[in-house]
């Protein structure tokens, strides 16, 4: 846990928007929907702030909530890092694939 | 330690970004997941050396427990999916990355309910936005899921049903502003919030059609970026905050892409329905009639082309043809046909849905053209081949202003020597519109769905072997 003030997260907010808009503006139609699939796997960096609320939790029902939060979290990283593999491994070249469909 | 997992962190920042970048070729994309996945790894495994979650050896085990129920049926289910369905499972695991989001900002409001101190300042106020955002993204994509999935066939229109989304999103944003600006709030208000947030999540998607989906799907990605980079200012978490803008704008940017690709404004397409403006455009009268062509003499035509360009459309994914589609390619190369595909951006059920098909049936991306690419060359082209394909190539988007679909790009299919269209039955496309290019004099009609189609076209060039 590190503080980070009003502006300097405004700061950081407005910088990493730049960046989204500038790294996705490059895609080729044809990467579309893998890179839909890649952005939806980088917000599952949302486990890392499940797991340390859930880390936090002291009542029942904050773990019952906190659980939910992790399994979902996790859900999401890993469905969408699975899924974009899948998908991309179709583009590298023919000698790679060739064993498969 | 504490130094050692910022840098980490740092680094998982850093990972993400290149790898988002690496995504954007199809030559590194591969690589750019693995980096991006390394990250994820590294920046989890860290969290758990964060104060405080070492010490309750209860909540330990809870979360390593959920870790293996959530990857493990998520891993399942992304192993064995249908390529063709792809779009719907990004939809369940954006909507999870949403419902995570919303359950770290609800923990917190418990714990402050429970009587801890409260947040404070703009830290609450962005949890309990977040927590809105996210509760949306999970309901909504739920909703989209099970549209995508068939489990939903109808769009659900209550009466006045603009009014009451308007009602229930004005009354959770106060309720959303009581929790986030007072000192100490009621575990029942909490509860009363996160629903409305729910079912406002649920009504804002049902109204809108199934083919609209793939950019409200995007939107809802853009949505949980959102959400988690508010929930990571909330806990202190730069790796969360740049991680999830980033996500919350390229999102935005892929969902204003697409709409343009659609023709349609984005606010058209949440807030009206397609087919309802579509009804009341002046009808053009239609000239000629639809002509029925058998497989063979179909194949023929295309077996004596010199060039064929394949327009593939939603019908080709929904009846997964593009192996078929694959096996007629090659046939056509050995007799020496040049096989060229004309991809739309918004042809199937998201931009880049049909490369990812061809892709897995095995089609070189360097064939495959995306419409300013092949549009000049159509008349040039002996046979454009046209399978479950229809608004995309309906010569009316350039000719009558009054269509819903006029000025929307197309692929100049009518500009082809001969069209043969593989279609399923006589309906209209999802925009409603009477298609012209099927009563075009030079436009031939292959009834039948596209894998059964696809399949007598080949067995009548291998007859003519």
């Amino acid at each position: 846990m590190i503080e980070i003030g009003g502006f300097t997260a405004l700061y950081i907010f407005m910088l990493s928007a730049f960046t989204g808009y500038e790294v996705i503006s490059r895609v080729p139609v044809i990467l579309h929907t893998p890179m839909m699939s890649g952005s939806n796997f980088i917000h599952g960096i949302v486990l890392v702030g499940a797991i340390v609320v859930m880390g936090s939790a002291e009542t029942v029902l904050e773990q019952v909530i906190g659980f939910i939060a992790v399994a979902l979290a996790s859900g999401n990283a890993v469905g969408g890092y699975v899924a974009t593999v899948r998908m991309l491994d179709m583009f590298t070249p023919k000698e790679n694939n060739k064993g498969e469909a | 330690m504490d130094i050692f997992i910022q840098v980490v962190y740092f680094i998982a920042a850093i990972l993400f970004i290149l790898g988002l970048k690496k995504m954007s070729s199809p030559v590194t994309a591969t690589g750019g997941i693995v980096w991006a996945g390394i990250g994820m790894v590294a920046a989890s495994l860290v969290a758990f050396f964060e104060p405080g979650v070492f010490d309750n050896s209860t909540n330990l085990v809870l979360i390593i427990v959920a870790i293996a129920i959530g990857s493990g049926i998520a891993y399942a289910t992304a192993k064995r999916v249908q390529m063709t369905d792809m779009p719907q499972m990004i939809a369940i695991y954006n909507g999870m990355g949403g419902g995570a989001a919303a359950a770290i900002a609800a923990v917190e409001l418990v714990k402050m309910a429970g009587g801890h101190h409260a947040i404070g300042g703009t830290a609450q106020v962005l949890a309990v936005l977040g927590a809105f955002i996210g509760a949306v993204s999970f309901s909504g994509s739920a909703i989209a899921f099970a549209k995508l999935q068939g489990l939903m066939n109808k769009t659900i229109r209550l009466p006045m049903h603009m009014m009451i989304n308007l009602g229930l999103f004005v009354l959770t944003i106060i309720a959303g502003m009581i929790i986030g600006f007072s000192d100490s709030v009621s575990i029942q208000l909490v509860l009363v919030f996160f629903i409305m947030a729910l079912v406002f999540g649920v009504l804002f998607t049902t109204p809108i059609g199934g083919a609209d989906m793939p950019v409200v799907i995007s939107l809802f990605n853009a949505f949980t970026g959102l959400a988690v980079a508010f929930e990571g200012y909330v806990l202190g978490n730069a790796a969360m905050i740049i991680a999830g803008t980033v996500v919350g704008s390229a999102g935005t940017l892929l969902t204003q892409l697409m709409a343009k690709a659609m023709n349609r404004p984005i606010s058209n397409i949440l807030f009206a329905s397609f087919g309802s403006d579509g009804d009341a455009a002046a009808e053009e009268d239609i000239v000629g009639s639809m002509k029925e062509v058998q497989g063979r003499d179909a194949a023929i035509m295309m077996a004596y082309a010199e060039k064929v360009v394949i327009i593939p459309g939603y019908g080709m994914a929904v009846a997964q043809a593009q192996h078929k589609v694959s096996e007629l390619t090659k046939l056509l190369e050995a007799r020496g046909v040049t096989v060229k595909f004309a991809i739309h951006p918004v042809a199937g059920r998201m931009p880049g849905h049909m490369n990812v098909l061809l892709a897995e049936a095995g089609i070189d991306y360097d064939k495959i053209l995306d419409l300013d690419e092949i549009n000049p060359e159509f008349p040039t082209v002996d046979v454009a081949l046209v399978i479950g394909a229809n608004d995309v190539v309906n010569p009316v988007a350039r000719t009558n202003p009054d269509s819903p679909i006029y000025g929307m790009p197309i692929l100049d299919a009518d500009k082809a020597k001969n069209c043969i269209v593989i279609k399923r039955g006589r309906g209209t496309g999802f925009s409603g519109v009477e298609n012209h290019l099927f009563y075009a004099d030079n436009t031939s009609m292959l009834y039948g769905d596209a894998q059964k189609a696809v399949g007598e076209l080949i067995n009548g060039i291998k007859e003519l072997q």
